[in-house]
């Protein structure tokens, strides 16, 4: 059906977003502003969130070409607290690459990876204490590892085992780690959001001195919640960091489809009147910097910041995932910002506190860190050989207390087992 | 204290029942004194939502709270169902025990998100580390000439869902109860107000004039604290003809258009939804034979759907008429011809004649 003219108004058109490059294509990234490390300003902590609304649409850098750390957002950390980030990060990207094969070996259902984002995790997690309460998406498995939280039970986690704490119930990586003040991960986008901004808000009716954070991809901005999340964290001027890990795809779907063509990421923060600041996602010590500048003006109710991480999504979505159709594979080799483990350490080579041979020895017993506690897991199953947790745990846990249609759909579970295994007893 | 004996069968808190002084309130003033209750004895107790806060709420169930209990845990929210409940699952998982407002049930969509994925399984998706004991109230149901937005039962969408519970009072007297329970409970709650009967019990006589709750006696409302416990339904009144299965308003209406038509049923106010409470509704089904259900709420996938499907599976030797359904339309709520589409007492009339031929 065509139009009816109106005099000689011209035909509408709709714009339908294009990413640049397409499987086959070469990559030019010259269009990016990538602005020059050491030039952007820190503002006070407790300045007005307006003085912070530069920064939206730049791009905080530390690491500059010679891998020196400069200019005011330099953290000026020591060098063992940069060897422990470099090597969380390397374990974060081995733990990943043992996983994922996993998953193609029939270990489990999924896997995602988050190879190339590793800063946007571990940095954050470093700078903030450890009971600050995080409310992340489903790539910020670095938080548990930066935490500490045995790798092994993340495992058991993949592989819904007997050993899973989560009782099988959750697709892989959805994790849920309370005592390392880490939220249950929904699968649903963007509704930790909101969530994360209501704990910070209890925290801060309590009286409580920690404060929340929370992570989603740029393609979920999109989402309703994060509209809601931003107006109740600026109503009540929350004690919440919102990490926006712009890494450019969501699914096959670039960034363009969340408004990425129009302005930042970051810029959301200056509609809602918030601290806002646009980092390089790759530059650990930028993306530390930026934390504990939000964490430091959170603690002491100057109020919420928002991140935007502008980084590179080096890998598929998941394991379901094949990126060869979409876009083309010369991005993640030609992407400016470069890789964040191996920019901190140059860095720390350049420094004279770390050498490729001592990177490459890390590397190799990371790789035996893992394999050690992949096959401890294994001990208690990997997903779909038979050791999964009591069959009534499934019925556990949807209210505190089982009620009797519960209770009957049980009982009916339970037999049609015995009908197709006489002698089958639950555990 | 004529109308507590009947009551007092269902085992509720016999101590402050028999002792504390009484006093009549309409429906309104039952849930306001069920939360300023709530928030004296529990300091994680918090109220928030539209208008809850200085105002004190459009139907003012809120009035007064913010200037007794401070700004910080009586608040107003953005207009923002998604923002109040997903801030309301954060607040629970700190450990507060949140009650937001929903000023209209037809509000609530932009909210359904983070009820149904989110606050309905966070127990079961953490193995319990994390949980949303919270209560969402709001008031729902037709017969103010609300129009199709601020008139819906959305109750089977909630009853649909795993995780949560869906309670609905029909007097004061359970409102307060009901909802002290609710808010102690460790489960998300749905909490359904019927705002037709919150200044009186409504007996579908639209055109007459309505009679308050002071003349009624489940206005009688004990000071202090009591609850009732969810899942247990009440047997508004004993009788042998056939069993009426309803909840909120349509529990008057139906009373009403019973007596008028002078039969004998037992009249059940199933009073939460999830979890029903089976084991009243098989007794008296199996005793009288024969079930109507009655509800506002639309009919196709109603909560009286299941309700049928349920009585039909469990009774159905002991039935000696086919079920009946007395529901409103499957319209949208139309604002001129409100009382065309409420389930009044022509609708439910022909169901009990066609009952009581069977």
């Amino acid at each position: 059906m065509s139009g009816t003219a109106r005099g000689n108004l011209p035909p509408l058109a709709l714009y339908v977003p294009e990413p640049k490059f397409r499987p086959g294509d070469k990559v030019d990234y010259s269009h990016l502003e990538i602005s020059v490390a050491g030039d952007q300003p820190r503002p006070d902590e407790q300045c007005a969130a307006a003085q912070t609304h530069p920064l939206c649409l730049d791009l905080v850098r530390v690491l500059d070409d010679g891998h020196r750390a400069v200019g005011p957002w330099d953290p000026k950390l020591d060098g063992d607290t940069l060897r422990r980030m470099l090597r969380t990060m390397a374990l974060t990207r081995a733990f990943d690459d043992r996983m994922y094969r996993g998953q193609r070996q029939g270990k489990t259902s999924f896997y995602m990876k988050c190879t190339g984002e590793e800063a946007t995790s571990v940095a954050p997690a470093m700078a903030l204490a450890d009971d600050d309460m995080v409310f992340p998406s489903y790539r910020q498995q670095g938080i548990l590892i930066a935490r500490g939280y045995p790798i092994v039970e993340m495992i058991n986690q993949i592989y819904s085992n007997r050993a899973d704490k989560l009782k099988g119930r959750q697709l892989p990586i959805m994790y849920s780690a309370r005592e390392a003040s880490f939220f249950t991960i929904s699968g649903n986008l963007a509704t930790q959001y909101p969530q994360a901004v209501g704990w910070a808000m209890a925290s801060a009716i309590k009286g409580d001195t920690r404060i929340a954070a929370t992570w989603i991809g740029e393609g979920s901005t999109a989402e309703g919640d994060f509209h809601s999340a931003m107006t109740f964290a600026a109503v009540y001027n929350a004690p919440v960091i919102f990490n926006v890990v712009n890494n450019q795809w969501a699914i096959s779907s670039f960034s363009g489809f969340a408004g990425a063509e129009r302005t930042t990421f970051a810029a959301r923060a200056i509609g809602y009147g918030i601290a806002g600041i646009r980092v390089d996602g790759n530059d650990p010590l930028a993306v530390f910097a930026a934390t504990q500048w939000a964490a430091n003006r959170a603690r002491s109710n100057a109020g919420p910041t928002l991140i935007e991480h502008f980084t590179y999504r080096a890998e598929g979505h998941s394991t379901s995932d094949d990126p060869g159709q979409y876009r083309s594979a010369h991005e993640r080799e030609e992407w400016p910002l470069g890789d964040p483990i191996n920019r901190l350490k140059l860095h720390l080579i350049a420094l004279g506190e770390w050498s490729e041979e001592q990177q490459a020895e890390m590397d190799r017993e990371l790789v035996e860190q893992v394999k050690a506690a992949t096959k401890e897991a294994e001990k208690n199953g990997i997903l779909g050989h038979g050791l999964h947790h009591p069959f009534r745990t499934m019925f556990e846990d949807v209210f505190e207390e089982l009620p009797w249609h519960l209770k009957e759909q049980s009982e009916q579970a339970i037999h049609e087992r015995q009908v197709k295994w006489p002698d089958w007893k639950d555990a | 204290m004529a109308g507590l004996e009947g009551r007092m069968t269902y085992e509720e808190n016999p101590v402050s029942l028999a002792e504390a002084p009484v006093r009549r309130l309409n429906m309104i003033e039952a849930i306001n004194d069920a939360l300023d209750i709530m928030m004296e004895r529990d300091p994680n107790v918090v109220v928030m939502g539209e208008d809850v806060g200085y105002f004190g709420g459009v139907f003012r169930a809120t009035a007064g709270l913010q200037k007794k209990h401070g700004k910080t845990r009586v608040f107003d929210t953005p207009i923002s169902e998604c923002g109040i409940i997903g801030v309301a699952v954060g607040m629970g998982a700190y450990g507060l025990r949140p009650v937001p407002e929903i000023q209209f049930a037809d509000y609530i969509y932009p909210g359904l998100d983070q009820l149904v994925s989110e606050a309905a399984r966070l127990r079961y998706r953490s193995a319990g580390e994390f949980i949303a004991p919270m209560t969402v109230r709001s008031p729902f149901g037709g017969g103010i000439f609300g129009g199709q937005t601020h008139s819906q039962s959305p109750e089977a969408l909630f009853t649909h869902v795993s995780g949560i519970k869906t309670v609905i009072p029909s007097t004061p007297y359970d409102a307060k109860g009901l909802l002290i329970a609710a808010i102690e409970d460790n489960d998300p709650v749905i909490f359904f107000e019927p705002k037709r009967i919150y200044n009186g019990p409504f007996n579908g006589y639209y055109d007459k004039p309505v009679e308050p709750w002071a003349k009624h006696d489940n206005s009688e409302v004990p000071e202090g604290y009591y609850s009732i416990p969810l899942g247990k339904a009440r047997i508004v009144r004993p009788g042998q003809a056939f069993t009426v299965l309803t909840y909120g308003t349509m529990v008057h209406v139906a009373a009403a258009v019973c007596a008028e038509n002078g039969v004998d049923a037992e009249i059940i106010d199933l009073r939460t939804l999830v979890p029903l409470d089976i084991e009243t509704v098989e007794k008296s089904v199996e005793k009288t034979g024969k079930c109507l259900i009655v509800h506002e709420a639309t009919r196709t996938c109603g909560f009286g759907a299941e309700l049928s499907a349920l009585v039909q599976e469990r009774c159905f030797y002991h039935l000696e008429a086919p079920i009946e359904r007395v529901t409103g339309f499957d319209t949208p709520y139309p604002h001129s011809l409100e009382w065309a589409y409420f389930p009044g007492p022509v609708r439910i009339g022909e169901a009990i004649d066609r009952l009581m031929k069977a």
